[in-house]
């Protein structure tokens, strides 16, 4: 099962590399792990998609419990959540493939950030299964490049 | 508000956590602190390796229960101080390590004696800092001391730059921490408290599995209540050991592969496991899936990580072992429980019936250790390395109060002892101090012979020689088919190279350690007779000088009772059923 982690942890030089050396040691697999300040300065928060049982995730959240810089870690898997991923495509285009590209962008939301002679880069946001199946709209065209932010999440309403 | 040196704010620093011993060795880096403690108030002891020290830390910390501190120079003086923090992290000990560090604006450059030790740590401590700004280094050093010694406790690594060593700034000393990300639960929750007083009041054959943290936690008074107001027979973990009068009826020993037969199969038919501050290594549990297979069990730990990470638990309560037994007391009901303390009695016979004296007249380990408890009346403080010596020292001397028996548990470090034993005995300056190793382990940090030498430490090193690494030979002899490989010390090039037993012909042992000893001007003998045992530890026991017994020990005695790797504890190999 695949599980969204929320972690927020003290904004030091090295706590990355405590959070990195905590899972490699006990055998965590990460799907995507993302990184950013918050509305405080002194903390960041990172997002975690993992994947295992709950046993699995209870010790993973334990272990990060016990990390000094870690200062609250919850699991937003049961909660309801708004939770978000970007995405930069850019997909190989034609004079004739162009507008066909453009209209499935749009239909998702999405924004051609760039174009070139041989190439659009389209920028989209929304949860994984949206970015997935576009993604896969975009693969006939042939996808040149891309890159994701990973998952950011943050609970709806008052918590 | 003075101003002063990073150095001196160290040194400052120190006086204000009432440090009383620093086990230190000098380099480049450290060079500013070494000018300070040229004049420092406390004890300063120099190791002859790094290593050497943090060991005598983390002695100093089991015996006393207070922070254990040393200090090494960057680069290689930090990476001979890493087996010393995995060993303590792995057991809990609260011990500090200083390391210098190169200056801050060669960081990063592959500069000399440069090592990342803040990142190479990492993972074998419960926390440390690399050290920015001379302005944090008070502040740090606060912290790093109530993280070493709360919760449940650990090495903490404090890497500093020479540069910031020389730089100055105001100094105060900070009363309170602020660390919003650690917050260590003490008190237990009362639901699940009252819950496992429910369960033991139900329980018919419950029984108390204690581990170090029994110790740690300064429970061993509680520990016993709980035990003889409701008859629970206790079995300890290696490093629990001590935290029950082994003495007691309900005393069991130690549970596990090197376990007592009545303790492991009291866990196999208890119906009720109270373990407390224990965490279910596998050298305790043996084969997981046959662990305790009818018992509820009640894990009462401060780390909720260990809560449930290798056994589920029905009743988890997180807190101090100490505080949640007092409240425990409270509402555990007496209890006789008749039935189960004559089955346990039952047990007990068991072992007793595989003990046999020896017919060829070789001394074995069980004389030598049975004497060191007879000689102090209990009241000698064990070190040990690891191996065979190890379990032996864990089954033969009778543990009858905390802090007693000092021994790498977790990590299972060869070469801890003996270092331990000097910060022991430092830490403990008018009791009997006995380092037990072995031929294999004692090699391993025999440099600090010159440490007790020069600092007439008046350590009792006793060693049990059997010219093997015996734990490694043992496996070798039951699971390898006698292929000793590697694990005979008396071999060499001319030895015929499928040797698998010892024989007359076999070449002297390098190195005679009698002659090592008096190459540092310490006081040794040899013994190989029974007789000679009594006057060798007792003229050991009088001196008040260090003292080495080399004990020439039957070469392959094994460790019995044995639960094989994986196997299950109530399928135990003893004494006789070797042959």
């Amino acid at each position: 099962m695949r599980h969204t982690v929320s972690v927020l942890v003290a904004n030091e030089a090295g706590v990355l590399a405590r959070i990195a050396s905590l899972f490699s040691r006990r055998g965590f697999n990460i799907d995507s792990l993302s990184v950013s300040k918050t509305e405080r300065d002194d903390i960041s928060r990172i997002t975690l998609v993992v994947e295992g049982d709950n046993k699995v995730l209870e010790q993973l959240t334990k272990q990060l419990n016990k990390l000094i810089v870690v200062h609250k870690t919850s699991n937003l898997t049961n909660d309801p959540i708004v939770g978000r991923d970007l995405a930069l495509i850019k997909v190989t285009s034609t004079q004739n493939t162009r507008s066909e590209i453009m209209q499935i962008v749009d239909i998702f939301r999405g924004k051609i950030v760039d174009v070139a002679s041989n190439s659009i880069m389209v920028e989209v946001t929304g949860d994984e299964d949206k970015i997935n199946a576009i993604e896969k709209l975009l693969e006939p065209f042939g996808i040149k490049e891309l890159v994701r932010t990973g998952k950011v999440a943050m609970v709806r309403g008052q918590k | 508000m003075a101003i002063l040196s990073g150095a001196e704010i160290f040194v400052e620093s120190l006086y204000c956590e009432d440090v009383e011993v620093v086990f230190g060795y000098p380099g480049g880096a450290v060079l500013p602190i070494y000018d300070i403690l040229y004049d420092a108030e406390f004890e300063h002891i120099m190791p002859h390796h790094e290593q050497g020290g943090i060991h005598a830390a983390d002695g100093y910390a089991r015996s006393t229960g207070k922070v254990g501190v040393c200090i090494a120079t960057s680069g290689p003086g930090g990476t001979n101080l890493v087996t010393g923090l995995a060993t303590a992290y792995m057991d809990s000990v609260p011990v500090i390590a200083f390391t210098g560090q190169v200056p801050r604006a060669m960081l990063g450059t592959d500069a000399f004696q440069e090592a990342d030790i803040t990142g190479i740590t990492t993972p074998i401590t419960k926390h440390n800092y690399l050290v920015q700004d001379v302005k944090d280094l008070p502040r740090i050093i606060k912290e790093a001391f109530h993280i070493a010694k709360t919760g449940r406790p650990g090495p903490v690594l404090i890497d500093i730059p020479k540069d910031v060593l020389t730089d100055k700034t105001e100094f105060s000393y900070p009363k309170e921490v602020n660390l919003p990300g650690y917050k260590p639960n003490y008190d237990g929750h009362p639901c699940q408290i009252k819950e496992a007083a429910r369960d033991i009041n139900n329980a018919k054959k419950p029984l108390i599995y204690a581990g170090g943290g029994v110790i740690i936690s300064g429970a061993s008074n509680e520990l016993r209540q709980l035990a003889k107001g409701a008859t629970i027979p206790v079995t300890t973990t290696l490093t629990g050991l001590g935290s029950f009068d082994e003495r007691d009826e309900l005393g069991l020993g130690m549970l596990g592969m090197h376990g007592t037969t009545e303790a492991n199969l009291a866990i196999s038919n208890a119906d009720l496991i109270i373990a407390i501050g224990a965490r279910f290594d596998d050298r305790v549990t043996g084969k997981l899936e046959k662990f305790a297979p009818n018992a509820k069990v009640i894990h009462i730990d401060i780390d909720p990580a260990e809560v449930g990470k290798r056994v589920n638990v029905d009743v988890p309560i997180v807190g101090d072992v100490k505080r949640i037994l007092v409240k425990l007391n409270k509402v555990v009901e007496k209890n006789n429980r008749e039935a189960w303390l004559n089955q346990i009695k039952e047990w007990k016979l068991l072992d007793s019936k595989q003990e046999e004296s020896r017919e060829d007249k070789k001394l074995s380990a069980k004389p030598i250790i049975e004497e060191i408890f007879n000689l102090t009346n209990g009241e000698a403080l064990i070190t040990t390395e690891v191996g065979q010596h190890q379990m032996w020292a864990a089954q033969f001397y009778k543990y009858t109060k905390p802090r007693s028996f000092m021994t790498s548990g977790g990590l299972g470090t060869m070469g801890y002892g003996f270092p331990a034993s000097i910060g022991v005995q430092v830490g403990n300056k008018d009791s009997a101090v006995f380092a037990l190793a072995g031929d294999g382990s004692f090699q391993m940090n025999i440099q600090e012979f010159a440490t007790i030498a020069k600092n007439k430490i008046p350590v009792n090193i006793v060693i049990l020689n059997n010219q093997y690494l015996g734990m490694v030979r043992q496996w070798q002899e039951m699971f390898y088919d006698k292929r000793y490989s590697s694990t005979c010390l008396r071999k060499r090039e001319e030895c015929p190279p499928d040797c698998s037993s010892p024989s007359s012909n076999c070449p002297e042992m390098i190195p005679d350690f009698v002659k090592v000893a008096e190459g540092y001007g310490i006081k040794a003998v040899r013994v190989t007779e029974v007789e000679e045992v009594r006057p060798a530890l007792e003229e050991a026991i009088n001196s008040s000088e260090p003292f080495l017994i080399d004990c020439i020990i039957e070469e392959e005695e094994n460790v019995f009772p044995m639960v094989p790797p994986g196997g299950s504890l109530d399928k135990m190999i003893l004494k006789g059923d070797q042959s």
